[in-house]
């Protein structure tokens, strides 16, 4: 069974359901969304807590509320969708091979397509934490899933294991159902996750957070988990003897990072970012391949969804502009460079043709820091803007609008680097 | 005097506030939100509850998302999980669908976040 769709969506999540809500607006009329979940909304549905919606609805919603406004956009739409399926492969011809139990094997060609697979956990195995190998270590999103829509309590004394914004969560949740979370370690000497989490899900409870220390010890002699160790970590995060502290618990949920779900777009020969695990993007979020377009937690690791759906929307257009030949693909005019205190740039080249007034470009800083100047240089050293900020994290990402008029003017390679402000 | 540092909640940035307990007056807020968010904290600190209930009637599903459609007293938040694990709901329904109608007499009703 072979058959066409100008646009291909992979991944029914938030960014799936804006890029293809996006390109349906910009007058793409034939789009098909795979998603392998039973249900469309991605990783929303399990997010019962609120804090989603306040850029992009101007007010708080729910994760599962998020999903369904724009499920309910969709399905004015005439997008289709095929859900608990799963892609197997995608070939850089944009051929899209997928499989489930109702057409069997698919074999589909697109016209464009936009990759929205998401990230998925850290596991155990990634960070290599030493002891028994007992039941009751699970990755705090399989134990949001297990309790939130599962139903399904899985510990009553918990240990969080990383300080992301998924482990808080999961530390108030599970305190909320009657569970007692002992502690939330962090083996960096800040979180990863939102300081307004750190009020809400942890300080409210009274749940200690250690930051520099780690776990260096799982005991679970029958079975499951009984206690583990935690140690302090010195500046290179190797744990400092005779700093060990005992949690007598059941349950110890990872909140150890996320990492772009990219499988399929390496097999389709995508060039992939180190830093960020995901593709490397142009201005329109146009892949090495063209006409291959990728947004949201595939791309770079976002702290709230309110910008996946930004950075989507942008695909979904971009997508639009590339079948009705509005856009140029091929080289760049311009490669974003990292300089100092600067983890990543998204995106990391630009063609000035496809921007209109402005690029957004979202980046993240290694450090904390009270406040700072980002800097925008290109390669004789000429500032093309700087912007002021006030406390930033590499827990919350940053954003600058680059207008098109400075970016004409600037010669070569741009670098952004942040400059920390002297106390 | 004593000054209170908190961070506000109201929106991801998270502002550093600095609280006056006594007059209340709110330093480090980059809008009137975080100003209200700091005088409630002092005076009558509330959350929003976000949790679920059983549900009966939607294949493959049995646990219903629901949220207070408003923040309620801090120290309610367990007293209110117990009224929660009380109820069922039988699908069909709606987001926005009251659940529970004032929430231990707080005046916040409990409502359904996802259509079933």
């Amino acid at each position: 069974m072979s058959e066409y769709h100008d646009l291909i969506v992979v991944g029914g999540g938030p960014a799936g359901l804006a890029a293809a809500c996006a390109a349906w607006e910009k007058g793409v009329k034939d789009i098909l969304i795979i998603e392998r979940d039973k249900e469309l909304g991605g990783i929303l549905n399990q997010c019962i807590h609120n804090g989603f919606g306040l850029t992009y609805f101007k007010e708080e919603l729910t994760g599962p509320e998020y999903a369904g406004r724009f499920i309910k956009m969709l399905y004015d739409t005439g997008v289709t969708v095929r859900t608990d399926t799963m892609v197997l492969n995608i070939s850089p011809d944009r051929r899209v091979q997928a499989v489930n139990t109702h057409d069997g094997f698919l074999d589909l060609k697109a016209g464009a397509i936009v990759l929205a697979m998401g990230c998925r956990e850290r596991t155990r195995g990634a960070i290599g934490i030493p002891g028994d190998r007992p039941a009751g270590v699970l990755t705090a999103g399989a134990a949001q899933r297990y309790l939130n829509i599962e139903g399904y309590m899985v510990g009553k004394r918990v240990v969080i294991l990383g300080s992301g914004d998924i482990g808080l969560i999961m530390a108030r949740r599970m305190t909320l159902e009657g569970a007692k979370v002992l502690a939330c370690v962090e083996v960096m000497p800040y979180s990863g996750g939102l300081n307004r989490n750190i009020v809400q899900c942890l300080n409210d409870f009274d749940i200690p957070l250690y930051l520099s220390h780690t776990i260096t010890d799982i005991v679970g002699k029958n079975g499951r988990v009984e206690k583990v160790v935690v140690s302090e970590v010195d500046e290179n995060r190797a744990p400092i003897p005779g700093t060990e502290m005992e949690f007598e618990c059941d349950t110890v949920l990872l909140s150890v990072g996320l990492i772009p779900e990219n499988e399929l777009s390496r097999t389709a020969g995508i060039e992939i970012n180190p830093r960020t695990n995901g593709p490397v993007v142009y201005e329109n979020m146009e892949t090495s391949l063209p006409g291959v377009f990728a947004a949201g937690n595939v791309v770079h690791v976002h702290d709230l969804v309110d910008f996946v759906t930004a950075e989507s929307q942008r695909a979904g257009r971009a997508a639009a502009d590339f079948l009705a030949g509005r856009s140029v693909s091929g080289d760049a005019d311009l490669e974003l460079a990292c300089g100092d205190h600067v983890n990543y740039t998204v995106p990391r080249m630009l063609r000035l043709a496809n921007i209109d007034k402005a690029v957004g470009v979202f980046f993240r800083v290694n450090k904390v820091m009270a406040a700072g100047t980002v800097r925008v240089t290109d390669a004789a050293g000429a500032e093309v803007a700087a912007f002021r900020r006030q406390h930033m994290a590499p827990g919350e990402m940053e954003q600058i609008q680059l207008p098109k008029v400075l970016l004409e003017k600037a010669a070569g390679p741009i670098t952004i680097s942040v400059e920390e402000a002297s106390e | 005097m004593a000054i209170r540092k908190m961070i506000c909640i109201t929106c991801p940035r998270g502002c550093h506030l600095e609280v006056d307990t006594e007059t209340l007056e709110v330093k480090g807020n980059t809008c009137p939100k975080g100003a209200e968010y700091g005088r409630n904290e002092i005076t009558d600190p509330r959350r929003v509850l976000t949790s679920t209930v059983r549900l009966e009637g939607a294949p493959g599903a049995c646990r219903l998302p629901v949220k207070t459609a408003g923040p309620i007293p801090k120290g309610l938040l367990f007293k209110a999980m117990d009224a929660l694990n009380a109820v069922t709901v039988t699908a069909p329904v709606a987001v926005g669908q009251v659940v529970i109608h004032d929430l231990l007499g707080t005046g916040v009703d409990l409502v359904a976040c996802k259509q079933f």
